[in-house]
């Protein structure tokens, strides 16, 4: 048995979930998830654990981060959920929390140090030198004074939470 | 002469920097003219920034595009991972008066504002639209016999219902783009499927990603492909650094490097000592 937990529901939907209500557990996600083939996470269970407000089962384990976010599911849904939006939802509520992944939070922490969510190193520099690329990227990498207005834009946005 | 705001994204310059090469060597052999969209970021990924934080993402995209605006011009992307963010960003922020507002309060911070008009597009769409496959088969050099597996991933074509660049459950504007070149388009099971990576799966629960991917390589072989040819350089480096593991050697090709061969650039130029799995000419 499980109770329903309304209150969170209502979270999930004044979050931005509020579209869930409109599944009715037919199954046509799960069966086109390439993620949940492989493992034990199944996009109509998450969808009813949505639905009936189920704080602890969605932000506990790795159900909620197997979603490779390829939309299959949203595509053939006959109810026009917007399965990723929801998901993506419940992932925000989740990291507002405290639930991500150390390896997530790098990636984080490399958007807000550098601009980009992989690191420059000597080794790419040579090759884009020996291709004739300028060996630092165009991009905010290249510019100090444009890095900090990203980070301006990105702490406006509540993101130093995420990367602490 | 079409003329666009060449965005870099992450992975492309930063890691394949081959892919960024060709395709500034296949767009001016076309006529496409690339301005560097300078001082732009990452996107910011849109499986990973954007299920952190839905607001820091749109905020940080919205700069991407207002960047672009100020140039008067649309975007160009060579990464699916980019094209999602960037166009949704902007299919979001366009069709929502009141997020528009509150993501332009932050922009107002550093002096920028987002007012919607740049227009997002991706290199396999613009070739297949723009340049169109009749002139594309008269830009070849060196005809390739390759038989490909293509590899569409899935940002590219979805959601489609905003999108509608091609159907997503059996879409045809990749193979026609690689048959374009003289090689084979090599059917397969499950061609739609994920590489794995994408979502923030790869970084956190890589050996999920790697079952994907592995299916992925199985059904290609299956099917007879020798050689892989993506328009995403997330995608291409989940399969070039995933195969020597799961024992497959397939060479992996971005679009741009397929046409920089057929157009007769060289192994060195075309930056394939960056590859994992050798490519051979």
């Amino acid at each position: 048995m499980v109770t329903p937990n309304v209150d969170f529901a209502k979270e999930i939907a004044a979050a931005g979930g509020a579209e869930v209500k409109m599944c009715f557990q037919c199954g046509t996600c799960t069966a086109s998830c390439p993620s949940g083939r492989q493992t034990s996470y199944r996009v109509r269970k998450l969808m009813r654990q949505a639905q009936l407000g189920l704080k602890e089962q969605i932000f506990e384990g790795e159900d909620l981060w197997d979603c490779t976010t390829c939309y299959a599911c949203e595509e053939r849904c006959p109810r026009t959920v917007p399965i990723v939006d929801i998901i993506i939802t419940l992932r925000n509520m989740a990291v507002a929390e405290g639930h991500m992944f150390e390896n997530h939070k790098k990636t984080a922490q490399s958007l807000y140090a550098i601009g980009h969510t992989v690191s420059i190193n000597d080794k790419v520099k040579e090759q884009r030198k020996a291709l004739g690329l300028s060996a630092e990227p165009p991009t905010v990498i290249a510019n100090p004074e444009a890095m900090a207005q990203l980070k301006k834009v990105l702490a406006a946005a509540g993101f130093e939470k995420i990367v602490e | 002469m079409a003329k666009y705001a060449f965005f870099l994204g992450c992975i492309a310059p930063l890691r394949y920097p081959g892919i960024e090469k060709s395709t500034r060597v296949v767009c001016e052999n076309l006529g496409i003219e690339l301005v560097d969209l300078t001082d732009a970021s990452c996107c910011p990924a849109p499986g990973v920034i954007r299920a952190f934080s839905r607001k820091a993402w749109l905020a940080a995209a919205a700069r991407n595009l207002a960047l672009a605006e100020k140039m008067e011009l649309d975007i160009v992307t060579i990464c699916n991972g980019c094209f999602g963010s960037l166009f949704d960003a902007a299919h979001e922020l366009n069709h929502n008066p009141e997020l528009l507002a509150e993501v332009n309060a932050i922009l107002a911070e550093i002096g920028m504002e987002y007012k919607g008009t740049t227009k997002v597009r991706h290199f396999a769409e613009v070739l297949y639209n723009e340049v169109g496959v009749e002139k594309l088969k008269e830009s070849i050099k060196k005809p390739l016999d390759y038989k490909v597996a293509t590899f569409y991933g899935c940002h590219f074509l979805k959601p489609s219902k905003y999108k509608a660049i091609d159907d997503p459950e059996d879409a045809h504007v990749l193979d026609d783009l690689v048959e374009a070149t003289g090689a084979q388009s090599m059917p397969r099971r499950q061609k739609m499927m994920c590489c794995g990576a994408g979502g923030g799966v790869r970084s956190a629960l890589g050996d999920v990603a790697m079952k994907l991917t592995k299916q992925n390589l199985e059904n290609m072989v299956e099917g007879g492909a020798e050689y892989i040819v993506d328009i995403c350089p997330f995608c291409h480096l989940q399969f070039d650094t995933g195969e020597g593991e799961l024992g497959f050697s397939l060479p992996v090709l971005h679009l741009s490097q397929l046409y920089g061969i057929a157009m007769g650039m060289d192994a060195k130029e075309l930056g394939l000592e960056a590859h994992k799995v050798p490519v051979t000419l």
